[in-house]
C-alpha cells in the first residue's frame, strides 16, 4: 500500500475549513436526531425502575398497568430468552432486572401505550416488591471482604485466591527492578488520589424507535454511536438474528463514548414484538440518562515515584483500584494502567490495578476512558516532585519524555509521535509566560490515548457527472462529514462540494465498530482512501480503453485520467465527468469499496497549561487562561480540531472542578438533573486557546491521528497543579469544588 | 383528561392544537405541531435545548404549559431564517463551526437572538453570562461565543 | 521462533515466564501456538487482548505477519470513547 505519497505535494482541500455539509440543516432544526423520529400507528413507552441500589426482586404484577386501555404491552426479563453468557447476559441483565436489581435506576419493566402520557400512567400502575438487601457503591469498601455481595463468582483467573467477594478482575505488569530505581532517585514521594465518577453528559438523552415483528425482522432509529453494535448487542439480548435487524443512525446530540453501548434500546424492540409490530418509541429523560446509563469509573490510586535532582524518573508504581459498575468487564482499570505513565520513559515500573464491582450504573466508554484519571494521580505527584526539586515541569517532561523509538510504558516501541513537540509548543506559548497576580497560580500536565483502528467498511460512488457520493459507518459527531469529504475531494482531485458523504445505515455496509476510540476521520478517512484508489484505477481503465493504450499506462491527477508519460501517447486528459458521463456505456458504474480493519492509528499526546485564581475566602476556582497543545498528525479541518480539543478540556474541567456523582447513605444517586450534575457553562470557562502540533501519522494516507480523546485528560490534573500552584493546597481528590479547595487550604494552615 | 383546544401563532402561522393540560409547550410543539426544532435536553430548565420565544420573552419550552399559549406568539428555531436567508447567527454559527454534534444549536441560536435584539454590542462576559443557561457539552463554547460576537458585529454594520 | 512478552499478571500461565517463545508466521498462529504451550492462556486470549507488533496495535487481522525477529506484546483489550 502506498503510504503518504500525497503528503509530499501541496494539498488544495486537506486543512482548509470550509462550511461543514451538516450546516444547514443543524443550524435550522431540521436536522432529525433520536427523538425526532415518529412513524405511523407508533406506540410510546415508558420504563419501570428500580428506587433500590440492591434488591431482590419479589414480584412484578402489570395486571393493573395492562387493564388501562391503551396500553399494548408490558415486558419484563422473563420475556427475555435466557442461557446467555458472558458480556450478552451483562447487557440482558442491564437491559432488564433478572432476580435482584443491582443498582438505583436499574430498568425492571417497560410498557408500551397509545401515547406517552398513557405510558408514564401505566408504568406507575406497575407494582414491584422488593427485598432490600445491603448495598455498598464506594470503591475502596467495595473492595471490603466483608462487603456485600453483588454478584457471586464474578472473579476471572487473574484474582488471586482469596481476595475480595466483588474483585473481579486483577491486572499486574512492569518492568526493571524498582528498588533499584528508588535506589537511585534524589527524591521518592507517594500520594494517594480519589477521582468520582462523571457522566459523558451529552445533552441529547438516549431515543429510539423499534419496530419488530413474529418473524424476528426489524428496525431501528436510533441516536448512536455504532449502528452495528446497537444490532449485535440488541439482536443477542433479544435472542435474534443480526441480520434481521435494521438499525439506521439518526444525527447524534453527543456521545463521548456513552453511545458505544446499549442501555435501554432493546426495549422498544421486545415491546413492538409483543404489541404486534406496531413501532414503538422510547426516549429517556435526563434523570434515566444520568441514574441508569454510561457513568465512567470511580477510582482509587496509590502512585509512587523516584527523581534525580536533574529531573530523571528512575521509577515508578500504581496501584488503581475502579469500580465500573455492577458487572465486570466495564471498568476501564486496564487502559488507566496502560496510560498511566505512557508519557514518561522510565526503566523501572510496577502497575497493578483491580476491578470491582458495586451497586453503581455499568460504565461506558468515557472519551479516553481510564486515562483522564491515571492522569490525575501521576502527574499530580510529577508536579509535586518538580516542585519540591524546584524544577520546570515542561523541562522535567521534556527530559523524560517518550519519543520515537522509546518502549513505551505498556510494552511496545513507540513509531512516530509527538509528545515533545507538544511541550514544546506550550513552552514557547505566551500564556507560558503570562504574568500571574495574587492567588493565580499555573498548572501543567500532559496527556495520552492510544487512538483505534477498527472494523471499517467504506464504499465510494461515482455519479453520472462526476460528483461522489461516500457511505460511512461512523455516525457524525463532530464534524466527519466535513472530514471526509476533504480527503475525498483531495483524493479524487475534485471540489469539496461534488462530495455528499452519507452515514449509513447496517444494511449498506460491511461491519463498522462505531465512532470511538477517536477513529472516524482515521479509520474511514483511510478507508475511503482506499476505496478511491479503486475508483481511481477503474476510471483510469476506462481512459485507457478509449485511447486504446495500457490501463498501466495511465495516471490520475488533478481530477482526470492522463497519460502517464509521452510513451503512453499523446492524449487530451478525460476528467472524471468526462468519465463518468459516459460509464453507462463504458462498462457501467464506478465506484471502490474496503473493507478492513486498519492498524497504525498513532498515538495522540498533549500538553495543557492552565493559569487559575483561587478565591480564599470561598475556595472558588476560576479559570482565567486555557492552552491546549496537541498532535493532530495532520489537522483535516483545523476548526473541527480545535474544537475537539477545547470540547476535551471542557469536559476535563468540568470534572476537575465541579462534576461527581453523589450517592446517598440509601445507595441513591442523589444529583439526577443537570441543576445538581453541573456541567460547565458559558460563564465558568474562558477562550480556550489551542496550538494543533502535526507530527504525520505514517499509518494514514493523510498523515492523521486521532483528536477525540486526549484533550480530556490532562485539565484533572493541570488545574490541581494550578491550584497547588495559588495556594500551596494539594487536592488529591475529584472534584475540586469550592468546600473541598477551601478545607484543603484551611487544612494547610 | 380531557384535552384543551389552543389556538396560538407559531412563526407567524396560526396553528391550533389539542393540548393535555399536563403537557409541555415543547411537548405541543414537537408532537402536536412536528417542529422538532425546539429540543429536550433536560426537561428541568437546566439546558436550554427547548429554548423558544413567547410573546417576545426568551423561555425554556419544556418549563411552559401547551395550553398557557393560548393566544400568544412564538418563534422557534423554524422561523429563524428568512426563507432561504439564514438569519447572521446561523451563517456565523457555521462560519466559525460553533457547533459538533448540534444538537444544542437551536437552542443557543434562538437564546442568542434575543441577546442581541436587547444588546446588539455585547461585551464577552455579556454573552458568556446571556448564554450560561444553554448546556453544550461538545465545544466549550469558545467557538460559539465567537460567531455571536462575529453575527453581532455584522449586524452593527449592517443596520 | 518469535518472542512474545506477557504481562506480568499471566506469568502464572507460563510457568513464571514473561518472554514466551513459539513458532508462528501470523499474530493468528503465534496466539494459537501460545494456546497449545499454555493451556492457561486460553481463556484470557479468547476473552479479548490486543497484540502488538513491532510497535503497531494489532486490532482485528490474526492474519498479520509476524517476522522471526518482530517484537510480539500482549496487552490489555484497549475500548475507546
Ligand atoms: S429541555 Fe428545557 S431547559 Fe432543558
Ligand atoms: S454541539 Fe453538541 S451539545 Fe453543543
Amino acid at each position: 500500500m502506498a503510504k503518504d505519497e500525497i503528503s509530499g505535494k501541496e494539498f488544495k482541500w486537506i486543512g482548509t475549513t470550509p462550511d461543514r455539509p451538516d450546516g444547514l440543516d443543524k443550524v435550522t432544526g431540521r436536522a432529525r436526531y433520536g427523538a425526532d423520529f415518529n412513524l405511523p400507528n407508533m406506540l410510546y413507552a415508558a420504563v419501570v425502575r428500580s428506587p433500590h441500589a440492591h434488591a431482590r426482586i419479589v414480584k412484578i404484577d402489570a395486571s393493573k398497568a395492562l387493564a388501562l386501555k391503551g396500553v399494548k404491552a408490558v415486558v419484563t426479563r422473563a420475556d427475555l430468552p435466557t442461557g446467555l453468557t458472558g458480556e450478552d447476559l451483562y447487557l440482558q441483565e442491564n437491559t432488564l432486572a433478572g432476580e435482584k436489581a443491582l443498582y438505583d435506576g436499574h430498568a425492571v419493566a417497560a410498557v408500551a401505550a397509545t401515547s406517552q402520557l398513557l405510558a408514564h400512567d401505566a408504568a406507575q400502575l406497575i407494582e414491584v416488591e422488593y427485598e432490600v438487601l445491603p448495598h455498598v457503591t464506594d470503591v475502596d469498601k467495595a473492595m471490603a471482604k466483608d462487603a456485600p455481595v453483588i454478584l457471586p463468582g464474578c472473579a476471572d483467573h487473574s484474582v488471586p485466591e482469596g481476595s475480595a467477594p466483588n474483585v473481579a478482575r486483577m491486572i499486574e505488569f512492569g518492568r526493571g527492578d524498582l528498588a533499584a530505581g528508588y535506589a537511585e532517585a534524589d527524591l521518592v514521594r507517594e500520594g494517594h488520589y480519589t477521582t468520582e465518577a462523571t457522566h459523558q453528559g451529552y445533552i441529547e438523552p438516549h431515543a429510539a424507535v423499534g419496530q419488530m415483528g413474529s418473524d424476528g425482522k426489524g428496525e431501528m432509529w436510533v441516536c448512536t454511536q455504532g449502528q452495528w453494535y446497537i444490532r449485535k448487542m440488541c439482536s443477542a439480548v433479544l435472542g435474534t438474528d443480526p441480520a434481521q435487524l435494521r438499525v439506521t443512525p439518526s444525527e447524534i446530540g453527543g456521545g463521548f463514548g456513552g453511545k458505544t453501548t446499549i442501555f435501554m434500546e432493546p426495549l422498544p424492540l421486545a415491546l413492538s414484538k409483543k404489541a404486534g409490530g406496531r413501532p414503538v418509541k422510547l426516549v429517556m429523560s435526563r434523570a434515566e440518562v444520568l441514574r441508569a446509563t454510561g457513568p465512567t469509573a470511580s477510582a482509587s490510586m496509590d502512585v509512587k515515584m523516584g527523581m534525580k535532582r536533574d529531573g530523571t524518573i528512575t521509577g515508578a508504581e500504581v496501584n488503581f483500584r475502579m469500580q465500573g459498575g455492577p458487572f465486570p468487564g466495564a471498568s476501564p482499570v486496564g487502559e488507566a494502567l496502560s496510560c498511566a505513565f505512557a508519557c514518561y520513559d522510565i526503566a523501572n515500573l510496577n502497575h497493578v490495578g483491580w476491578e470491582v464491582l458495586a451497586n453503581r450504573p455499568k460504565c461506558a466508554a468515557y472519551r479516553a476512558p481510564g486515562s483522564p484519571m491515571a492522569a490525575y494521580a501521576v502527574e499530580s505527584l510529577v508536579d509535586e516532585l518538580c516542585r519540591e526539586l524546584d524544577l520546570d515541569p515542561i523541562e522535567v517532561r521534556l527530559k523524560n519524555g517518550v519519543k520515537e523509538g522509546v518502549r513505551a510504558s505498556y510494552g511496545p516501541k513507540f513509531k512516530k509521535i509527538g509528545l515533545a513537540e507538544t511541550l514544546e509548543a506550550a513552552k514557547a506559548h505566551p500564556n507560558y509566560a503570562a504574568p500571574l497576580g495574587p492567588n493565580q497560580g499555573r498548572g501543567v500536565a500532559s496527556g495520552f490515548w492510544f487512538n483505534h483502528g477498527g472494523e471499517t467498511s467504506v464504499s465510494l460512488a461515482v455519479s453520472e457527472d462526476g460528483t461522489a457520493q461516500v457511505s460511512v459507518g461512523t455516525p457524525d459527531i463532530g464534524g466527519s462529514r466535513a472530514s471526509i469529504a476533504l480527503m475525498a475531494a483531495e483524493t479524487l482531485g475534485i471540489a469539496y462540494e461534488n462530495v455528499r458523504v452519507n452515514i449509513v445505515e447496517t444494511g449498506a455496509l460491511g461491519v463498522n465498530e462505531p465512532t470511538h476510540g477517536s477513529r472516524a476521520t482515521f479509520a474511514s478517512g483511510k478507508a475511503m482512501w482506499e476505496a478511491a484508489q479503486g475508483a481511481i484505477k477503474e476510471m483510469c481503465k476506462r481512459a485507457a480503453q478509449k485511447w486504446d493504450i495500457d490501463p498501466e499506462a495511465v495516471t490520475w491527477k488533478d481530477g482526470a485520467a492522463w497519460p502517464a508519460g509521452d510513451n503512453a501517447g499523446k492524449f487530451e486528459p478525460l476528467s472524471i465527468k468526462e468519465i463518468a458521463g459516459e460509464m453507462g456505456k463504458t462498462g457501467g458504474p464506478i465506484s471502490g469499496h474496503h473493507e478492513s480493519t486498519p492498524s497504525g492509528a498513532g498515538p495522540s499526546f498533549g500538553t495543557h497549561v492552565v493559569d487559575v485564581e483561587v478565591d480564599p475566602e470561598t475556595g472558588r476556582v476560576t479559570v482565567l487562561r486555557y492552552l491546549v497543545t496537541q498532535d493532530a498528525g495532520r489537522a483535516i479541518h483545523p476548526q473541527y480540531v480545535e474544537g475537539q480539543y477545547q470540547g476535551g478540556a471542557a469536559q476535563g474541567i468540568g470534572w476537575a472542578l465541579n462534576e461527581g456523582y453523589i450517592y446517598g447513605e440509601d445507595g441513591r444517586l442523589q444529583n439526577t438533573v443537570f441543576l445538581d450534575y453541573r456541567v460547565p457553562v458559558a460563564s465558568d470557562l474562558p477562550m480556550i486557546d489551542t496550538v494543533i502540533v502535526e507530527v504525520p501519522n505514517p499509518g494514514h494516507p493523510f498523515g492523521v491521528r486521532g483528536v477525540g480523546e486526549t484533550g480530556i485528560t490532562p485539565p484533572l490534573p493541570a488545574i490541581a497543579n494550578a491550584i497547588h500552584a495559588a495556594t500551596g493546597a494539594r487536592l488529591r481528590a475529584l472534584p475540586m469544588n469550592p468546600p473541598a479547595v477551601l478545607a484543603a487550604i484551611k487544612a494547610k494552615g | 383528561m380531557s384535552k384543551i383546544h389552543v389556538q396560538a401563532t407559531v412563526n407567524g402561522d396560526s396553528v391550533e392544537f389539542l393540548a393535555d393540560p399536563r403537557e409541555t409547550l415543547l411537548d405541543c410543539l414537537r408532537d402536536h405541531l412536528d417542529l422538532t426544532g425546539a429540543k429536550e435536553g433536560c426537561g428541568t430548565g437546566d439546558c436550554g435545548a427547548c429554548s423558544v420565544m413567547l410573546n417576545g420573552r426568551l423561555v425554556s419550552s419544556c418549563l411552559v404549559l401547551g395550553v398557557e399559549a393560548e393566544g400568544a406568539e412564538i418563534s422557534t428555531i423554524e422561523g429563524m431564517a428568512d426563507g432561504n436567508e439564514l438569519h447572521p447567527l446561523q451563517r456565523k454559527f457555521i462560519e466559525h463551526a460553533a457547533l459538533q454534534c448540534g444538537f444544542c444549536t437551536p437552542g443557543f441560536l434562538v437564546a442568542a437572538k434575543a441577546l442581541l435584539e436587547k444588546n446588539p454590542d455585547p461585551s464577552e462576559s455579556e454573552i458568556r453570562f446571556w448564554l450560561a443557561g444553554n448546556l453544550c457539552r461538545c465545544t466549550g463554547y469558545d467557538k460559539i461565543v465567537r460567531a455571536v460576537q462575529d453575527a453581532a458585529a455584522e449586524m452593527r454594520g449592517a443596520a | 521462533m518469535v518472542e512474545v512478552n506477557l504481562w506480568s499478571g499471566l506469568r502464572k500461565f507460563t510457568d513464571g515466564a514473561e518472554i514466551v517463545e513459539v513458532e508462528g508466521k501470523t499474530v493468528g498462529q503465534v496466539l494459537d501456538a501460545l494456546i497449545a504451550t499454555h493451556p492457561g492462556l486460553g481463556p484470557v486470549i479468547e476473552a479479548g487482548i490486543s497484540v502488538a507488533v513491532d510497535g503497531e496495535v494489532i486490532t482485528g487481522g490474526r492474519q498479520t505477519p509476524v517476522g522471526e525477529d518482530s517484537e510480539v506484546f500482549l496487552m490489555q483489550q484497549i475500548k475507546g470513547g
